[in-house]
């Protein structure tokens, strides 16, 4: 049902944009194709805030189309090769599942380029970009663990994927390194997005007697949910401060633009070359929200460790890690590399739950 | 304490369900089927919200949602009941339509903290343990759900009125033809329908999670459909069975955050296999349920004059 509104959105899209790329045929097209509206408030919006950073710094010299809430599967292969006979020279393909549909798309049209977020598959034509979503969860942890009374915060989880568990993960070993003893509780929404339901997993979470809050869903309803109980909690993908003025401590905010400009100058430049990009907080594709609601020192604390982690001083992956059943996984001293990070299934000691498998 | 908080969400997320499916009840014991639930329960979220935000009051914000219902729902009306258009098709599209234009029209109202519908606090009954914070101190939206089931138990199968809605929804010309007014009954019925699923839209956006994101009544209208089949068209089994659901679905997350180590996608899935398991169990008896589907269940009437 929702998949057929999709598709008859995503139609109506393609024509009204198609229409206006007629126009001006002298500047450079960097498309964008979204798998959300631009307004979701997540994380299609944090690639359209992306998107118009573009616009704004390259003003006259670009053009930036866009076809939004367009399905998975295989519309999403049309709508790219709309983008793509259109004349556009770059497409960036924001989400996991346009990834298939990308690469077959660039097989077709040699010269024009792809950039597909938070995959896997690269080719001459085709670059992937994805986000250390990780880095940032790791002062999350450290702050939780000072600002918890209990030493126990909730998580609230959206699917068993490395992504999401590799946050978890990291979360859990921020917290370890202020309060070794630590817990983390974790309750699978199995949905991205359904305030209702993500609603319900905060307020079951807190009943249970977790004291801070975070979350890797979509919206904004868990944020609320701990405003209303009085608990801290973290913000997701956006600055979610409006929902909880005295409850955020900070977020996660996804901040392509960064990115997003580079890439575009490397193209008007003639210097894009297809790589595989995972940046973190210190290429500015990952920000911090402003620290609030929480006293100076723990401000400081996560300030430095942000600092830290921006010079490579600090890997929040760095051992020794125990496994969750206690067995070694990282020696002193030693780091994880990118793959085992990519591919992460399995939780690490203190995670306070079963990972789905 | 932790029995009590657990009952108080799943009051929170069943009510909504049960609301809309009482509307679409009474909108099928009419003999009309109206698949566009959950895009009129969108238009209900989006109208109240939006309400609120102009007046501040989150009771106008109520009665907006029901409106916004209530007339949306009208469209379907028209177009199922004066030009006789297909009700499957026409439900799926008000769907659609639903689910598009509630993203247009709440567009601007995405991140602004929403109003509350505030909890009434009963004298006295409230203060009676445990049953009186979950029984007696909630919002008025639980309290109107509780008065549906009531009034719509009696209008059905003890007014006048009631009998004639379901004689036209098990034989429409035979009601046609005893003088009842078929086309008349059964647009009132459709926006009554209209009106609880904007009433239980309007639950969605002012108390489950008082907000705006757009599809943020994420199925909720399925399943509310679902719902009507599974209670056999009986408004209290409705009750029930909104209640059945909505405990799964909350005992599910409780469970997680136990740490009971039953797969979490396993117990998303539970309420699901509970209307499959309800389904096969009264498909069983064929008579009984053959008594209680309304017999012109989704076909057109037209008037022979």
């Amino acid at each position: 049902m929702k998949k057929l509104a999709l598709a008859l959105a995503a139609t109506a899209a393609l024509v009204i944009s198609v229409g206006s790329a007629a126009q001006a045929a002298d500047k450079t097209k960097v498309c964008f194709i979204y798998v959300g509206t631009r307004t979701d408030g997540g994380w299609t919006q944090a690639h359209e805030n992306g998107r118009l950073q573009v616009e704004k710094e390259f003003g006259d010299k670009v053009e930036t189309p866009y076809l939004e809430s367009v399905p998975e599967g295989p519309d999403a292969e049309r709508a790219i090769e709309r983008m793509a006979r259109s004349g556009c020279s770059l497409i960036f393909t924001t989400s996991f599942g346009f990834m298939d549909a990308t690469v077959k798309v660039a097989q077709k049209f040699p010269k024009v380029k792809f950039e597909h977020a938070t995959g896997f598959k690269a080719a001459e034509n085709v670059a992937t970009y994805n986000s250390r979503f990780y880095e940032g969860r790791y002062i999350q942890g450290q702050i939780a663990a000072k600002m918890s009374k209990k030493g126990l915060a909730g998580y609230i989880a959206s699917f068993p994927i490395p992504e999401v568990v590799m946050g978890i993960n990291a979360f859990e070993l921020g917290a370890k390194s202020v309060n070794p003893d630590f817990k983390l509780k974790v309750v699978w929404a199995n949905t991205w997005f359904d305030p209702g339901k993500e609603a319900d997993a905060a307020k079951a979470l807190i009943d249970q007697g977790v004291d801070i809050l975070t979350q890797h869903t979509d919206t904004t309803a868990p944020m609320q949910v701990a405003a209303e109980r009085g608990i801290m909690a973290f913000g997701q993908a956006s600055d979610m401060i409006k929902a909880g003025p005295k409850t955020q401590l900070t977020a996660i905010v996804d901040t392509w633009g960064a990115y997003y400009t580079k890439r575009t100058k490397a193209l008007l430049d003639g210097t894009w070359k297809s790589e595989q990009i995972w940046d973190g907080l210190k290429d500015g594709i990952l920000t911090m929200a402003p620290y609030t609601n929480m006293p100076d020192d723990v401000k400081k604390m996560a300030e430095e460790t942000e600092a830290k982690i921006k010079s490579g001083e600090l890997h929040p992956f760095t051992g020794p890690i125990n496994k969750q059943d206690g067995t070694p996984w990282l020696k002193d001293g030693e780091k994880a590399d990118d793959g085992t990070l990519l591919g992460m299934n399995f939780y690490i000691q203190g995670v306070d739950d079963k990972l789905p498998q | 304490m932790i029995f009590e908080a657990i009952l108080l969400t799943v009051i929170t997320a069943a009510t909504p369900l049960v609301i809309a499916a009482f509307g679409e009840l009474v909108t099928e014991r009419a003999g009309v089927l109206n698949l566009g639930v959950e895009g009129m329960m969108i238009m209900g979220a989006v109208g109240a919200f939006a309400a609120a935000q102009a007046t501040g009051s989150p009771y106008i914000g109520l009665l907006a949602g029901i409106a916004t219902g209530a007339v949306f729902s009208l469209l379907f009306g028209f177009l199922t009941l004066t030009l006789v258009t297909n009700q499957v098709a026409t439900g799926l599209a008000l769907t659609i339509l639903g689910l598009g234009a509630s993203g247009m029209l709440g567009e601007s109202y995405v991140g602004i903290p929403g109003i509350k519908v505030p909890q009434i606090y009963i004298p006295y009954l409230s203060d009676i343990p445990f049953i009186g914070p979950v029984l007696f101190h909630q919002d008025l939206v639980f309290y109107l759900s509780i008065a549906l089931v009531i009034g719509i138990n009696w209008f059905l199968f003890k007014s006048r009125r009631g009998l004639k809605l379901r004689a036209i929804g098990d034989n429409h010309s035979s009601a046609h033809a005893l003088g009842i007014d078929v086309i008349r009954t059964r647009y009132l019925a459709v926006m009554f329908g209209g009106a609880c699923a904007g009433l239980a839209g309007a639950q969605l956006s002012l108390v489950y999670t008082p907000q705006w994101v757009e599809n943020m009544a994420a199925g909720r209208g399925w399943i509310a459909l679902a719902l009507v089949v599974f209670a056999s068209w009986r408004p209290w089994r409705v009750l029930a069975g909104g209640y059945l659901f909505g405990a799964v679905s909350i005992g599910q997350l409780h469970a997680q955050a136990f740490g009971i180590g039953i797969p979490s996608q396993f117990l998303s899935m539970l309420p699901y296999a509970a209307t499959i398991v309800v389904l096969i169990i009264i498909s069983h008896n064929r008579r009984t349920t053959l008594i209680n589907t309304p017999a012109s269940l989704g076909k057109a009437f037209v008037p022979d004059r």
